[in-house]
Order: C-alpha cells, then structure tokens, then sequence
C-alpha cells in the first residue's frame, strides 16, 4: 500500500505500456474482456466488448470480491488467494492478483479455455509488474511529480461540480 | 486513496457513508441516484438482504463533470450498519477519501450512534487512517420523527472536530446533497496538498 504513497498516479508512459500488455493478453488468451483494476474497485484500464458490460460496476464488485477473499484467506492463515476463478454458463471469470495491489481479470467464453488464460495471464502478470516497479521508483524520485491538477482549486470550481 | 490517471485525465475518489443500522445511508445513495441525470451516474449496486439491509455494500459511481480539465468521479459506498457485519465494513473502508456519518436522530438510537462512530474510528485506524485527519462530514438524519433529539444535544455527542454537520430527512432529499457536497469539498482540497 504505501509502495505509491497514498495514491495512485497513473501517467502517460506507463498507461500506454499497461494498454498494451492488456491488447497482447486480450488476443493471446482469446478474451472476450481484458481489464485491470486496483483493489479499491478503480478501474485503470481495459480492453475488449465493453459496450456489453457496466465496467465500473464490474470493477467495484470484483474488487469488493477480492477484499471479501482476502478476509476469508486471512481467517484461515493464508495470506492471499492469488486467484479466483467463477465458470459460468457460458462466460467465465479468471481473477488474480498483480503486485499485491492490482487486480486483472479476463471473461471468457469457450472460444478459450482456462489453461490457455492462467498461461498467458502469467506472462501478463509479469509486464504488469514490471510497469508497477517503475510506477513505484518514478513516484519515489521527488521532482518527478507534476504539480496536482487541484493546487490551485477553488471553491467556487467545486461549487460548479454540483450545479448540473 | 484517489486514483489520478494523468493519460486520460481522471480522478477517481471514494466516499464512504457509515453509521448505525437503519440509520439511513442506504436512502441517501438511493435519493442522490434518482436526482442525478442518466449521464453523470453509473448503476447503484445494491448488495443487500431479503429484508433490504444492506450484507456488503451500496455503490454509485458519479460523475461531476471536470475541475481543471480532470474528469472527476466519486464512487461512494456505503457500509453494513448491523453490528455483526463489523468485518465488511473493515474491508470498504480501505482506501477511503473522505467520511459520512449518518446518525440516527432517534433518542433510542444514541446508543448505536455512539457505538457506530466509535468502531468507525476503530476501522479508520485499522486501515491506516486516523479520523482526526480524514474528510469528514456529520449528518443528523430523520429530523422528521416527532421526538427527534435536538441538535445541540446530538452534536455534542457526536461531533469530533468541529466536521461540517446537517440536519437531513434522507427520503425527502433533505442534507443529502449539501452532506455530500461538503465531504467532496474536503476531499478536493486535500487533493490540492499532494
Ligand atoms: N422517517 C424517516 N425515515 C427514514 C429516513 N431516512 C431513512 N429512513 C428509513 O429508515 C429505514 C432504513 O434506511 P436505510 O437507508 O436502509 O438504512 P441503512 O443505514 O442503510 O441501514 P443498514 O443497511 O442496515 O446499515 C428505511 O425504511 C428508510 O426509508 C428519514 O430521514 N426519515
Ligand atoms: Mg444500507
């Protein structure tokens, strides 16, 4: 947790590096939806049919699952449960934990199997970590951070969120 | 813990309202989903009992349109209120931005209020928080009951830190906006330090 400090700041360089890794495990696993998430429910990127699905409620409810594992897995002595996995019908849920912070999920279907999307959300998970340390190391560099878009906020610019 | 995406110019904070059982936190996420327009809101997603308690949690995304050209979405939850569900509401406090309390004006209700607010400040420091510190704001719901306890009584009960306070009839819409308005406010400013 305070790998980043209190927040996670996403910029430019990393984003387009986490997009692609989502593009190549998108294609790789044969997914139907590709997507990342931290454990707080936010989502941070994704790729795939997402016009069929709400993405911020799937985001907020498979982290709420998570953290609700991540209870179970407590009382019992196990630190984590690394992944979950919940076979529907026809779609398929394959969870895992990235650099203890991130969630990755793929929703498939039987255009792809499990065994295929455990290997190649494997060598995802690895990128994605790589991406997370030099996340960590440029949020460590001081100098690095831009000012906050909100330095100079006012009131009367909150005022005007509330307005519509 | 807010979630700034410099790329696509987002910023994503989580507001939590806690508060003993039926205290009516659940009614305001449902008076601000119904008074929001379609494309500032995402679905409330409600994880609740047969008897419409709430068993893990409410969720509403939305979307406030920008500040400084940052796209600004607060997700707001709200926690289980019952007393034996202490572990969930544990859980929804990680990586909160900002706090409401919802206190039940009912003069049978002190108890739980004062047991609520105090396992709140429990569950913030578990999660590496200290209420002190955290946006904050109070709202005094169910000022519609005949017998509700006067204000001055509640907020010396109930006030840690001179927090912004409201008196609400959450049904009615009346607090909920200005409750929110004034954590959101807090929450942005704090933004502002970092
Ligand atoms: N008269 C009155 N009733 C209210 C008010 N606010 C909420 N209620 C009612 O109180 C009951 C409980 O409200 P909820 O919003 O479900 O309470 P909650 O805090 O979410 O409860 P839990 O989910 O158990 O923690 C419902 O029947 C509401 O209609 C109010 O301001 N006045
Ligand atoms: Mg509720």
């Amino acid at each position: 947790m305070t790998m980043f400090g209190p927040n996670l700041i996403v910029y430019e360089e990393e984003f387009e590096r986490i997009n692609a890794v989502l593009a190549r495990l998108w294609m790789d696993a044969n997914a139907k939806i590709v997507f990342l998430v931290d454990k707080n429910g936010q989502q941070i990127a994704a790729k795939g049919d997402l016009e069929k699905v709400d993405a911020t409620s799937l985001a907020s409810l498979t982290a709420g699952n998570v953290a609700a594992t991540d209870g179970l897995a407590r009382l019992i002595g196990e630190k984590e449960f690394s992944i979950l996995f919940h076979e529907g019908e026809r779609d398929n849920i394959h969870i895992s934990i990235v650099g203890q912070r991130l969630i990755l999920v793929v929703i498939f279907d039987e255009r792809s199997s499990l065994g295929l999307v455990r290997l190649r959300v494997r060598k995802a998970a690895a990128e994605l970590e790589e991406v997370l340390t030099q996340m960590a190391s440029k949020a460590a560099e001081e100098g690095q951070a831009p000012a906050s878009p909100f330095a100079e906020i006012t009131d009367e610019d909150i005022d005007a969120l509330f307005t519509e | 813990m807010s979630f700034i995406n410099y790329a696509s110019r987002e910023i994503n904070c989580k507001i939590v309202y806690y508060g003993p059982g039926l205290g009516g936190k659940t009614t305001n996420l449902q008076y601000i989903y119904e008074r929001t327009n379609p494309q500032n809101k995402g679905q409330l997603i409600s994880l609740a009992t047969e008897t419409d308690r709430t068993l893990f949690f409410d969720f509403l995304p939305l979307d406030l349109g920008s500040v400084r050209g940052f796209r600004t979405r607060f997700h707001l939850y709200t926690v289980p209120g019952q007393v034996f569900y202490d572990a969930s509401r544990k859980l929804i406090l990680k990586g909160v931005d900002g706090v409401i309390f919802v206190a039940d004006s009912q003069e049978a209700r002190m108890d739980a209020n004062v047991e609520s607010l105090d396992n709140l400040r429990t569950n913030l420091r578990e999660n590496g928080f200290d209420l002190a510190l955290v946006p904050y704001a109070l709202q005094f719901n169910k000022r519609d009951l005949a017998g509700a306890v006067p204000y001055d009584v509640l907020l010396r009960a109930l006030n840690v830190k001179g927090e912004p306070t409201f008196e609400a009839v959450a049904p009615k819409g009346v607090g909920v906006f200005e409750t929110l308005k004034a954590v959101a406010k807090q929450v942005l400013h704090e933004l502002s330090k970092k």
